[in-house]
């Protein structure tokens, strides 16, 4: 009796245990990714410093204002936001060389020779009272017009679409085609 | 010729399910390392804004996240229907970011600190008041790489 083997568990309900985990596991994994706007905010100015208006030359600047009934205007005019991307892409592209829109400058850019850039700045302003999905609308206008531009020069210089460039590629489109975009100082834009 | 024809007669073999436990287990391995468990509970309502032209956050690690919205059903009977902050598991206000930050960016190692990123993830119905408040008090405690989340 004292020889007789423990008997063998049998093992064949081991696949359901672990499909349970499993399943548990595939449940709470979360493969949601972090996407969103990036932006890179400007450093506050220090305390003595003197608040100093950047001298730009006022046709190199639009500004775009959201006010609190969720509004939108771009220069000084009241747009639906169906209409800015083309506003912002005439305004950075300056394709006849209006004077009213903004300069450009040719500069040397690494790997790929002289580049008229554009130095025209979106300055995007809210109001306290914008709602935040209003914003991200704007923000988001604002870097489809970017994007567009960035692909029309890619295909133009490398005959690809931006996203498909190699990175050195890309680099250059970015350096070309920058994207200006200020979020202003708070302020009250609306107007009492 | 004769070999092929016996072949055929005794129907589809059953196809061995030894290997099955094994299989799951690899694919349970997998998930279990890949996982990462939601490290805080949202107390507040967070619907993201939609946007087209979103793109990937690279470094997950090197983000804080800062919600805003207005408070969970549970919480409003004691903290009201007002768009509120929460930093880690509680609501806090626009002052106790800087600490947040500084918490946060002592815990990155001291080559990654410049990359840190700071994601804020508000629900669309969120006045930007509140958020221009947040972002005044992120450039105040120099953080300035920041990440409107939208999906």
């Amino acid at each position: 009796m004292a020889s007789k083997k423990t008997p063998e568990i049998n093992g064949s309900s081991m696949a359901d245990i672990s499909f349970m985990v499993l399943i548990f596991f595939l449940m709470v994994t979360t493969m949601d990714q972090e996407k969103g706007l990036s932006r890179r905010l400007p450093p506050m100015p220090a305390e003595d410093q003197k608040v100093e208006d950047q001298k730009v030359n006022r046709r190199n600047i639009i500004i775009v204002r959201i006010n609190m009934n969720d509004r939108i205007f771009a220069g000084n005019e009241a747009i639906d936001i169906s209409q800015l991307k083309d506003k912002i892409v005439e305004f950075l592209t300056n394709p006849t060389d209006d004077p009213n829109l903004p300069e450009k400058e040719v500069k040397d850019i690494e790997g790929f020779g002289q580049y008229p850039v554009s130095k025209g700045v979106i300055s995007l302003q809210n109001d306290r009272g914008t709602t935040y999905s209003k914003y991200i609308e704007v923000q988001n206008e604002l870097v489809r017009a970017v994007n567009e531009i960035r692909d029309e020069f890619a295909m133009q210089n490398f005959g690809k679409k931006y996203v498909k460039l190699s990175e050195e590629q890309q680099q250059i489109c970015r350096d070309c085609i920058p994207q200006n975009i200020s979020e202003a100082e708070p302020k009250d834009v609306t107007k009492k | 010729m004769a070999k092929f024809s016996r072949k055929g007669k005794g129907g589809l073999p059953a196809i061995s399910t030894a290997s099955l436990p094994d299989i799951v287990f690899m694919i349970l391995m997998f998930f279990m390392v890949s996982t990462s468990m939601r490290q805080t509970d949202r107390m507040v309502k967070v619907t993201l804004p939609q946007a087209s032209e979103i793109i990937k956050l690279e470094r997950k690690d090197l983000a804080s996240y800062i919600y805003v919205g207005t408070p969970l059903n549970q919480y409003q009977a004691k903290y009201g229907t007002d768009s509120r902050i929460q930093l880690n598991d509680s609501f806090r206000t626009i002052d106790e970011i800087r600490d947040f930050i500084a918490a946060e960016r002592e815990n990155l190692s001291e080559s990654d600190r410049p990359f840190m990123t700071v994601s804020i993830k508000a629900d669309e119905d969120t006045r930007m008041g509140i958020i221009t408040d947040i972002k005044q008090e992120l450039r105040r405690c120099s953080a300035l790489k920041i990440m409107y989340g939208a999906r």
